[in-house]
C-alpha cells in the first residue's frame, strides 16, 4: 500500500478505533495523530510504519508479552526491553502516552458487514477451512492459525487471499516438497530453514527436521495449496466468512 | 653477583615482554601467537601467520571452552590476546580478562553506563585496545576509560562527548605510538561526528578532527545553511594505520538525517567517506567520498584494508574497500587515486562510477513518501563485518548480502537534541540487525555469502552461499584456512582458495563478530562470539 494511502488508512483506523475500547481513556484523534508522528520518528525504523515489520512483535495484534494495558506499554516503551533490540525511548510522559494511543489504534478495528455466525458455518461446512486451518484450538495446523487473523489482516487482504490464494500467500506459509535419497516424498508447511537443514510440519502434522544433504530434491512451492473460493462460495457466503474472520481478534 | 645478574636480566625480559609497546604493535608478524589489535595488525587484513590448523586437519577442530557472557546484548566484540591472556568486552561495556587456554577469568571490570545512553542499533561494544599495561575502552555513554590490564582497575576515565546529545562509542580504540584514537557514533541522532586522539598516559585530548566540515574547513561548501551542525558522519569502527606514511584511515558514516536528504543539499562531506589523517596531528591528508549526498544510510563504516599489490605490473600501496553501497573500490592509499570500482552485489541506485570514482546516480531512487525500492537495502551489500585479505591467495574476502533490497520511505523531520533524527524508514524482508529464530523468507529476498574477489580486477573467484545473511567477520590464515560464521549460528572453516567447507559447527546463536586466532603453548586456537557467548576451538589432541 502506498504510504499516503497507508497514512490515510492509519488515520481512518485511528478514528474508527476511537469508537472502540482499544484506546487509553481520554485519547483524542489529535493524540493518535501526534502519536503517529512520534512513532514514525522513533519506532518505525524497526517496527515499520504500520507496526507489522517484526513478526515476533507485531504491534497490530494488540497483545504483548510484557503486558497490553496502557501502563504496560508505557513502561515497555520508556524502559526498553533489556537484551533485545528494543531500547528505552526517552520521550515525555504525554508523548509516551500518545505513542501508546497510536499503538492501540493499529489494531484492525474492521468488523465486516456480513453475518459472523453464518460465516462460521461456512468456515466449518462448505468451505472446509478447518481441514487445513485452526481457530481457537479446533481444526488442522497445515495452514496459518486464524485465531487472531482479524487483528492483523485487512478485509481487502483476506478477500484476496480467499479469491487468489497463490497471489497473496506469504513466504512464511510456503509449502515444501522434499524427496529423500531413498525416494520417499515428504510434503508439508515450511516452519524454518537454514543453509543445511529445513524444518517443517508434514501432511500428517509431524514436526520434521531434514538435512538438505539427505535429500535428492527440495522444492519450495510458491503457489498456495489452498483452492480459490471464487466459484465455491456465493457472494453472501464470502461476505459472512470475511465478517467471521475479521472478528477473530485473538483470545 | 654473578648469579643475580642473569636473574635480573630474566626478570627484565619478562616484564618487557608483558608490556605491549608501540613497537610490538608495529610488528605483530613477529608474534603471531598474539592478537594485539582489533583487526590483528595495523593493515587490518585480519590475516594470521599461524598455520597449525590446515586445510587437511581443520576437520579435527573441537570445542575447548566457552565464555558465557553475563549479558543479553549482542556480542560483537573481537577479543585481544596478549601472551596467553585474553581481554574482551561483555556488552555493553564490562571488560573481562581470562586465561586464553582454559577460559577461566582473572578479573571482571563492571561498567555501568548512564541509563540515558541511547544507541541506535544495540547496546554493543566491539572491543579494546592495549598499550603497555593499559587497556582502553570506549563506552556507549561516550567515555574513554583506561584500565590496568593486570587488575582491571580504572586509571582514568574521560568524557569524549555528551551522550545526552546522542554521542556514543562503539568501536575498539586505535592505539598509535603514545595516543589512543576514537571516533564518535550517533549518526542517527543528529550529532556532528569527530575523531579524537588522547594521551594514553593521561587521557588528555591531543587532537580532534571533525568529520563534518564546519565553517572554514575545506569541504564546508558541500553543506548549506546550518545542516552541518547535525550532519552525522559518525565513526563506529576501528581505523587502520600505515606507519610508513604515518596516516590513519577511518571510514565515516551517513549524513544526518538518514532518509530525508532535502534538508541537507550538497555532497555533505565527509559523510560516507574514507579520511586519511596524520597520526600525530589529526590533520586531514586526503579524503575519498564513496556516496556523495547519501539518501539510503550507506555508511562507509567498513574496515580500511591496506595491502601492497602488484598493480598493472608495478608495486602499489593500496586500500581495498567493499562498501555498504554495493561497490568494491581500490584506492591508492598514498595519493587517494581511484584505481578500480565495480559493483560486487546487485545495486540499482547508481548507473556506474565515473573516472574519478564518483557514482553516477540514477534519478528518483531516493526515499519517497510512497516508498522507493533500492538495491542494496539499508544494511548494504556489506557492512561493518570485517573482510579479510590473504597475501598468500591474493584474494579479498567479503561478508556479502546479495540480491537484497529495501523500500525507503521519507518523512518530514525536525531536529530535537538527543533524539532520533532519521527523516524516514526503510522496510526490508530481511531483518536489519538481529537474527529472528525462525527464518522463512524466500531466497529471492536475498542471501548471505562469503565472496572471494580478485582485488586487481574486482572479479568474483568463488562464493560460499548461505541461506540467511551474515554479520560475521572473516579471518584467513597462512595455511589457507578461512574462518567465518553467519546469522544462522554456524561457524565454518573454509578452504580460502576454493570456498569448500572444511569443517562446520552449529553454535546456536547469531554470529555478529569477527573471528581471531592465537596460540598458547603449541596449540593454535580460534575464537568467535555467537549469541551471548564466546566459543574457542583447537585441534583435537586425543585420537
Amino acid at each position: 500500500m502506498p504510504a499516503a494511502n497507508r497514512t490515510a488508512a492509519v488515520l481512518l483506523l485511528a478514528v474508527t478505533a476511537l469508537a472502540g475500547q482499544n484506546l487509553p481513556a481520554g485519547a483524542t484523534i489529535n493524540d493518535v495523530e501526534a502519536g503517529a508522528r512520534l512513532f514514525r520518528a522513533n519506532c518505525a525504523i524497526c517496527h515499520g510504519l504500520d507496526g507489522s515489520a517484526l513478526p515476533a512483535a507485531d504491534l497490530r495484534r494488540g497483545q504483548f508479552r510484557r503486558g497490553s494495558t496502557t501502563d504496560d506499554l508505557f513502561r515497555t516503551i520508556s524502559n526498553g526491553i533489556p537484551g533485545t533490540a528494543m531500547p528505552p525511548i526517552s520521550l515525555t510522559g504525554s508523548q509516551l502516552w500518545q505513542v501508546v494511543a497510536f499503538v492501540h489504534s493499529l489494531r484492525n478495528p474492521a468488523t465486516g458487514a456480513g453475518d459472523a455466525q453464518r460465516g462460521q458455518a461456512v468456515l466449518e461446512g462448505k468451505g472446509q477451512c478447518l481441514s487445513c486451518h485452526r481457530v481457537q484450538g479446533r481444526g488442522a495446523r497445515l495452514g496459518p492459525d486464524l485465531t487472531d487473523i482479524g487483528a492483523v489482516r485487512s478485509l481487502d487482504y483476506l478477500r484476496r487471499s480467499l479469491l487468489q490464494p497463490s497471489e497473496t500467500i506469504l513466504a512464511q506459509n510456503r509449502s515444501v516438497r522434499a524427496v529423500t535419497r531413498d525416494g520417499a516424498t515428504i510434503t508439508g508447511r515450511r516452519l524454518n530453514e537454514d543453509t543445511h537443514t529445513i524444518q517443517l510440519l508434514d501432511s500428517q502434522e509431524r514436526l520434521l527436521s531434514l538435512l538438505k544433504s539427505d535429500l535428492r530434491e527440495l522444492t519450495i512451492l510458491t503457489t498456495s495449496p489452498m483452492p480459490s473460493y471464487q466459484d465455491k462460495l456465493t457472494p453472501q457466503d464470502l461476505s459472512d466468512l470475511l465478517t467471521y474472520l475479521l472478528n477473530r481478534k485473538g483470545q | 653477583m654473578t648469579l643475580r645478574r642473569p636473574l635480573l636480566l630474566l626478570l627484565l625480559a619478562l616484564s618487557l615482554s608483558a608490556q605491549v609497546t608501540s613497537d610490538r604493535l608495529l610488528r605483530p608478524d613477529r608474534e603471531p601467537q598474539n592478537w594485539l589489535t582489533y583487526s590483528g595488525a595495523y593493515h587490518s587484513q585480519r590475516y594470521s601467520l599461524l598455520d597449525h590448523i590446515t586445510v587437511s586437519n581443520a576437520r579435527n577442530l573441537e570445542l575447548q571452552w566457552v565464555f558465557q557472557a553475563d549479558s543479553l546484548d549482542k556480542f560483537e566484540a573481537t577479543p585481544l590476546v596478549v601472551d596467553g591472556v585474553m581481554y574482551l568486552t561483555q556488552a555493553p561495556n564490562d571488560v573481562v580478562a581470562l586465561d586464553a587456554r582454559t577460559g577461566r577469568p582473572f578479573w571482571v571490570y563492571d561498567y555501568r553506563p548512564s541509563p540515558r545512553a541511547d544507541v541506535c542499533c544495540g547496546r554493543i561494544n566491539r572491543g579494546l585496545a592495549i598499550l603497555g599495561d593499559t587497556l582502553f575502552l570506549g563506552t556507549i555513554d561516550a567515555r574513554l576509560v583506561a584500565l590496568d590490564a593486570k587488575t582491571g582497575r580504572v586509571l582514568w576515565n574521560v568524557e569524549v562527548a555528551d551522550h545526552r546529545m546522542g554521542y556514543a562509542l562503539a568501536h575498539a580504540p586505535l592505539v598509535v605510538k603514545d595516543k589512543v584514537i576514537v571516533g564518535t557514533a550517533g549518526g542517527e541522532f543528529g550529532i556532528r561526528g569527530f575523531i579524537a586522539a588522547y594521551d594514553a598516559r593521561t587521557g588528555q585530548e591531543a587532537w580532534r578532527f571533525h568529520t563534518v566540515a564546519g565553517p572554514g574547513d575545506p569541504g564546508h561548501s558541500t553543506w548549506s545553511g546550518d545542516a552541518w551542525q547535525r550532519g552525522g558522519a559518525s565513526v563506529w569502527l576501528t581505523g587502520s594505520y600505515d606507519p610508513d606514511l604515518n596516516l590513519t584511515y577511518w571510514g565515516l558514516g551517513n549524513p544526518g538525517p538518514d532518509w530525508n536528504p532535502d534538508v541537507r543539499p550538497g555532497d555533505n562531506l565527509y559523510s560516507d567517506s574514507v579520511v586519511a589523517l596524520d597520526a600525530d596531528t589529526g590533520k586531514l591528508r586526503w579524503h575519498f567520498q564513496f556516496t556523495p549526498h547519501d539518501e539510503w544510510d550507506y555508511d562507509s563504516v567498513q574496515i580500511p584494508v591496506l595491502a601492497d599489490l602488484s598493480w598493472r605490473g608495478a608495486p602499489r600501496q593500496v586500500m581495498l574497500w567493499a562498501n555498504r553501497n554495493g561497490f568494491f573500490y581500490v584506492l591508492d592509499r598514498t595519493t587517494c587515486e581511484f584505481l578500480l570500482g565495480k559493483p560486487f552485489v546487485k545495486q540499482t541506485w547508481a548507473a556506474g562510477l565515473d573516472e574519478k570514482g564518483r557514482p553516477i546516480k540514477v534519478p528518483n531512487r531516493g526515499p519517497s513518501s510512497e516508498g522507493t525500492l533500492v538495491f542494496p537495502g539499508v544494511q548494504g551489500g556489506t557492512n561493518w563485518y570485517s573482510p579479510s585479505y590473504s597475501p598468500r591467495t591474493g584474494l579479498f574476502y567479503i561478508p556479502t548480502w546479495e540480491n537484497y533490497s529495501s523500500v525507503f520511505y521519507k518523512f518530514p523531520v525536525e531536529y530535537q537534541p538527543g533524539k532520533r533524527y532519521l527523516g524516514g524508514a526503510p522496510r526490508s524482508v530481511i531483518p536489519a540487525l538481529r537474527r529472528e529464530p525462525v527464518k522463512t523468507w524466500d531466497a529471492e529476498s536475498g542471501y548471505g555469502a562469503v565472496r572471494a574477489l580478485d582485488p586487481t580486477t574486482g572479479e568474483k573467484k568463488w562464493e560460499f552461499r548461505m541461506s540467511d545473511v551474515t554479520d560475521s567477520g572473516i579471518l584467513t590464515t597462512a595455511a589457507d584456512v578461512l574462518f567465518t560464521g553467519g546469522r544462522e549460528g554456524y561457524f565454518y572453516a573454509l578452504n580460502a582458495r576454493t570456498g569448500a567447507v572444511l569443517w562446520k559447527t552449529y553454535l546456536g546463536g547469531q554470529i555478529a563478530a569477527g573471528p581471531i586466532t592465537y596460540r598458547v603453548g603449541s596449540n593454535q586456537y580460534v575464537a568467535i562470539a555467537a549469541g551471548h557467548s564466546l566459543f574457542t576451538f583447537a585441534l583435537r589432541t586425543t585420537p
